[in-house]
């Protein structure tokens, strides 16, 4: 992996007795956009920081281009940071700020001029080169730092959740912008974020990190498609679970109707990463509420394809987010959230029809009864 | 009717503050301008400039006390700035409790009764040949003025968001260029409010300069001290005043300057 622009192998940070990243191992080639996605806590921060050098690191390696970085002070990484907090100094103009990086590594005045006015041209801020830092919007202030960054055409960028304080409307603007910059400038980039939409629409890869372990790695179809732990599936957006009970049935499995749920048998090849087909006994099954239709219960498989596994349940709630109707629906002793397109009302015995393909199968821990 | 009526007390207790604050300044107005004022007459008998022109023609005690003091009060604030910048970078940067405890430690020299301090002090400092040198004084000023220069700034280092820092330093500045580029201009302020803070407390500081300075070093609230004990109370009036002089300007000055997330952040 030598040829990795950044290698992370076996990372172990510590914040005083607590190890908060644990054996982190990761390679991103040249050009690819990661993004780094967990909840708040998680270690994707501290993972960020320690590639930067803000953090030291316990145990393990980071290799740029095959250099060897773990001690190397932050100033000689070769990277450059946007923070969440954007960090723009308040003593300096717009100007002063892009080309800082440039003064520090002694490059001729007209050059830097050169530069600055070509960074402030395609972050679309021209004429805002003598403005100070506080007389800009949020949405300025943020390309600034993204330009403050650019300008030293770093080897990697390192992107610390810097669209959070941006209004949610620009927020959808600024993610394209940003992935097509990248793109156009090929830069390797490490976006840290909490928010899977962003992650998703943003990176090639994404590293789903939990209780500072990597949880998953992949294209954001197949984190999304594909999880390989509850923990993935529900962070994904496959909230609801259910407990269910399986045995082996010819090349695969056979889902065991239950007092709330019909009967299904399920290929080998429709089983997802998270289950072997030769699996016997309780499992929890995730899905999410907009692969779900909704249907009546006129006796479980007649109104419903083979393939469909079916819930039957009664709504609990109702609202209306725009689109499709979002239902609370009532399942034994559980609800799920599930959208459908028709209108339906509180009270009414509803089917909840979930195809083969919307269900990620996992062992039930033994710890949680019903995921 | 009588609307004015319960604005009464307010303007009685109003006025009972101005002549507290006022009274003892208008007192100290009244003596620079006194040419003749003897008891039992409440008001001066006769007005004029005479010791005015006394204090300040060239080579007066008043004009030479003028320049010792304002050299001691510019050396003791170099001494100041150049321990309490690194020390309160370092404060700043700190975990707390252990700042806590080292910021104690400048309140020390404070806590215990000054003249015993001094005298002491004094002692030592005749040892060492120390005694009646404008640098005696400056040391002695200089420990008293630590606390304040220590305290504000480390409260302006603290309010440096360390993201600031680490920007810089990402980017390619080594500690110490990003130190002077980015972390000084922007504690400036509070270490400009600190030095001004210093430079008052010399200025006017009596206790510590009375046992190491005299009689060889004459600062200005010495030559007060000496006036006043010898009846030229016109004298002692007019060095008041020029003494109040910087005071308040500088505190306009500091006032403008001190920003509110850098005083929320003194001594804690």
């Amino acid at each position: 992996m030598a040829s990795a622009a950044l290698d992370v192998v076996e990372l172990e940070v510590s914040y005083g007795p607590v190890r908060v990243l644990k054996q982190v191992s990761l390679a991103v080639a040249a050009g690819e956009f990661v993004a780094l996605l967990g909840s708040s806590g998680c270690g994707k921060t501290t993972l960020l920081r320690a590639i930067s050098g803000f953090v030291s690191v316990a145990a393990g390696r980071i290799g740029v281009s095959g250099r060897d970085i773990t001690h190397l002070p932050p100033d000689k990484r070769g990277m450059a940071m946007v923070f969440q907090s954007y960090a723009l100094w308040p003593h300096m103009t717009t100007a002063q700020i892009i080309g800082y990086g440039l003064r520090l590594r002694k490059v001729p005045k007209p050059e830097i001029a050169e530069r600055v006015r070509a960074i402030l041209a395609m972050l679309k801020l021209e004429g805002l080169g003598e403005r100070m830092v506080t007389q800009l919007s949020g949405g300025q202030r943020q390309r600034v730092a993204l330009g403050r960054a650019l300008a030293i055409n770093p080897e990697i960028l390192l992107l610390d959740e810097p669209l959070s304080n941006l209004d949610a409307r620009i927020r959808e603007e600024v993610r394209h912008e940003i992935k097509a910059l990248q793109h156009k400038l090929g830069i390797t980039t490490i976006h840290v974020t909490h928010d899977r939409e962003e992650a998703m629409v943003m990176a090639d890869r994404i590293v789903i990190l939990d209780a500072g372990q990597i949880a998953q790695v992949g294209a954001p179809e197949e984190v999304y498609n594909r999880p390989t732990s509850t923990f993935v599936a529900a962070f994904m957006g496959a909230g609801n679970a259910i407990a269910l009970d399986v045995r082996p049935a010819g090349n695969g499995l056979a889902i065991a109707a239950g007092a709330h749920n019909s009967a299904l048998g399920i290929a080998a090849s429709d089983l997802g990463p998270g289950l072997d087909a030769g699996h016997s006994g309780p499992v929890v099954a995730h899905f999410r509420g907009e692969a779900a239709r909704l249907g009546p219960v006129d006796g479980p498989g007649q109104a419903w394809p083979s393939d469909h596994l079916v819930l039957t349940g009664r709504i609990v709630q109702a609202s209306y987010p725009g689109g499709h109707y979002r239902y609370a629906v009532a399942v034994g002793d559980r609800q799920f959230m599930v959208d459908d397109a028709q209108r339906l009302s509180v009270g009414d015995a509803v089917g909840i029809g979930l195809p083969v393909h919307a269900l990620h199968l996992f062992p039930a821990d033994p710890q949680k009864p019903g995921g | 009717m009588r609307a004015w009526l319960p604005w009464l007390p307010r303007a009685i207790v109003l006025g009972l503050f101005a002549f507290i604050i006022f009274g003892p300044l208008m007192n100290l107005v009244l003596w620079a301008f006194a040419e003749q004022w003897y008891f039992p007459h409440k008001l001066p008998l006769a007005y004029g400039l005479k010791f005015w022109n006394q204090v300040f023609k060239p080579r007066s005690d008043a004009i030479g006390s003028l320049v010792t003091s304002i050299w001691i009060a510019l050396f003791t604030v170099g001494a100041c700035l150049a321990l309490a910048i690194p020390a309160g970078y370092a404060l700043a940067r700190l975990s707390l409790p252990w700042r806590a405890a080292i910021m104690l430690a400048f309140l020390l020299p404070q806590a215990f009764p000054s003249l015993a301090v001094y005298i002491n002090v004094a002692r030592i400092f005749y040892m060492f040949g120390l005694n009646g040198t404008i640098t005696g004084v400056v040391l002695v000023h200089t420990v008293h003025g630590l606390v304040f220069a220590v305290w504000i700034t480390t409260a302006a280092f603290a309010a440096v968001d360390r993201d600031l820092e680490l920007a810089a330093r990402n980017i390619g500045a080594s500690g110490l260029v990003t130190f002077f580029t980015v972390t000084l201009p922007l504690a400036a302020p509070g270490i400009m409010a600190s030095a001004i803070f210093v430079f008052l407390e010399s200025l006017d500081e009596f206790t510590g300069t009375f046992f190491v300075g005299v009689p060889d070093v004459t600062t200005l609230p010495l030559l007060m001290f000496t006036a006043s004990l010898a009846g030229n109370y016109q004298i002692a009036a007019i060095t008041a005043l020029i003494l109040l002089v910087p005071s308040v300007g500088f505190m306009l000055f500091v006032e403008r300057f001190l920003k509110a997330d850098v005083m929320a952040k003194v001594g804690a």
